[in-house]
């Protein structure tokens, strides 16, 4: 089906026509008038569902409506890292399913998503923190994923640009680090799971939004939409921070609040940071993309919000905590402030499951740390989907988990900073 | 930025105050009558409204007391401000 594939070959042989005769990467079908599965949600997870719906499970007829254009969510609104440190072991094996597909991902899609093991490191400033980060590096190590603790010494010699120093305000006493952890260029990673999965027949419609659920006798027939209604034996949500609106569709209260969720990037400078630095303490992450902008994460307003802005007072506090990591940053001017909405469940996990209705199936609840389990999340809900039935990475992360009390509880280990 | 009037000190700055949450869930009379299916819709499930949504906020760094408050969730704008117990007024003719 590669029949636009890309190679050296034929950024060759497209020179020659001076790059007018690229074809667009996907169709923009018109949306037929019934399919097997829809898709509601064109972000990374939305994509990486339907594609592996196709590629993997070999679905039919796959539709994925996204209301806006792919790309324009949180797909390209995250800080672009990808780990799978997390504590407990649930978690930790999804996410290093997760990392797993990352690593071939780029050749699997046909699409390079400079994905770029360049090391994540998560700062400890107190006694607490090196007894938290030693716990959950040992957890990794059990779960076989890789994790080293390194001393302020080896910090200052990896990080020549942070302050260690004993006298700071929050000193550095130490900090975990994953050598395969890293970046991703996100948007690569929207278009490349678009293009994919395109090439395996999906339609993928934008512009056009789910209004209503459609059941008959606790059976989901297809979605109402901007565009007309679609009829469908299955539908799967992935709408991050509406998933609440799309459960009211449907009849369903979640256990999902949205909270705006700030990122902010620098000029352009010379290359000074190598790996990504992450404080749950003093609440700051920070890389440094490709283009040579620093690429810095807030944290969530208390308050809901579907606005996509948050506060300034949040920005204030990051970059207070950026700076004092990084004092050699205090004169860096930033280029761009935005927000995107995130859902947050009440433990600090996702949840990837069947629900009450047949046929109707959530992918929600990321939070704030999405962006690193996209292949993956995508993987286990294709299944889920397809089988009718979770995969046993996901099983714990079904939504009676709040009913019976096996929460997982990430709060702690990792749900500060993402 | 909010501007958020407290019932008490009137207007100030966002900083002041912290965000508890939304309003009017009522802790069940009897827990132990409760299935779980009913006991995690109060513990969990909230309405996350876009739109009007009603929330508890407290002047934490000025009275220190609770009072809540109606807050379109898209706009961000404060419709009313009320005191706990009272119900959120109608809206304004």
């Amino acid at each position: 089906m590669k029949k636009n594939r890309y190679s050296i070959f034929s950024l060759a042989r497209n020179a020659v026509s001076y790059h007018r005769d690229w074809r667009a990467a996907w169709r923009s079908p018109d949306p037929a008038a019934s399919y097997d599965v829809i898709v509601v949600g064109g972000g990374g997870h939305g994509l990486a569902t339907a594609y592996y719906l196709a590629a993997e499970h070999k679905v039919g007829r796959i539709a994925v409506l996204e209301k806006g254009w792919i790309g324009g969510g949180n797909t390209g609104r995250n800080t672009t890292i990808v780990r799978s440190n997390y504590l407990w072991d649930e978690s930790a094996h999804l996410y290093e399913k997760s990392l797993q597909l990352w690593e071939g991902l780029s050749q699997e899609l046909n699409f390079n998503v400079m994905f770029s093991q360049r090391g994540v490191m998560n700062l400890g400033h107190s006694l607490q923190d090196m007894r938290d980060i030693y716990r959950r590096s040992n957890a990794n190590r059990l779960n076989g994923i890789d994790s080293e603790i390194l001393n302020p010494a080896q910090i200052k010699a990896m990080v020549p640009a942070m302050n260690v120093s004993a006298n700071a305000r929050y000193p550095v006493l130490g900090a975990s680090f994953q050598a395969r952890g890293g970046v991703a260029r996100h948007d690569a990673v929207a278009w490349g799971f678009a293009r994919a999965a395109d090439e395996h027949g999906v339609d993928i419609i934008q512009n056009c939004e789910v209004t209503g659920i459609c059941k008959e006798n606790g059976v989901v027939t297809g979605v109402e939409t901007n565009r007309g209604m679609i009829q469908a034996s299955k539908v799967a949500v992935v709408a991050a921070g509406h998933s609440s609106v799309l459960g009211d569709m449907a009849g369903l209260r979640m256990p999902i609040e949205s909270h705006p969720l700030q990122a902010l990037v620098s000029e352009p400078l010379k290359p000074v940071l190598d790996t990504v630095v992450m404080s749950n303490a003093v609440h700051g992450y920070v890389s440094q993309s490709d283009k040579g902008e620093l690429v810095i994460g807030a944290g969530i307003d208390a308050y809901i919000g579907y606005g996509q802005r948050g506060s300034f007072s949040i920005i204030e506090g990051n970059v207070a905590a950026i700076v004092e990591l990084f004092p050699i940053f205090s004169r860096v001017r930033m280029l761009r402030q935005w927000g995107g909405i995130v859902d947050v469940c009440p433990d600090a996990c996702p949840i990837i499951s069947k629900t009450s209705l047949k046929g109707l199936y959530f992918n929600c609840g990321w939070g704030t740390g999405g962006f690193k389990a996209t292949p993956g999340s995508g993987w286990v809900f294709a299944h889920t989907v397809a089988h009718d039935e979770p995969h046993a990475l996901n099983a714990a992360f079904n939504m009676e988990r709040f009913t019976t009390g096996a929460l997982i509880d990430e709060h702690g280990a990792a749900g500060v900073a993402h | 930025m909010l501007q958020i009037e407290c019932p008490w000190c009137g207007p100030r700055d966002q900083d002041e105050f912290q965000c508890g949450g939304e309003a009017h869930i009522v802790r069940p009379a009897a827990p132990e009558a409760l299935s779980d299916a009913e006991w995690a819709d109060y513990l969990f499930n909230r309405a996350n409204t876009k739109g009007a949504h009603a929330e508890q906020w407290c002047h934490s760094g000025g009275c220190r007391r609770w009072f809540n408050v109606v807050r379109d969730t898209v706009s961000y704008k404060i419709l009313s401000v009320y005191h706990v117990g009272d119900s959120p007024p109608q809206e304004n003719p």
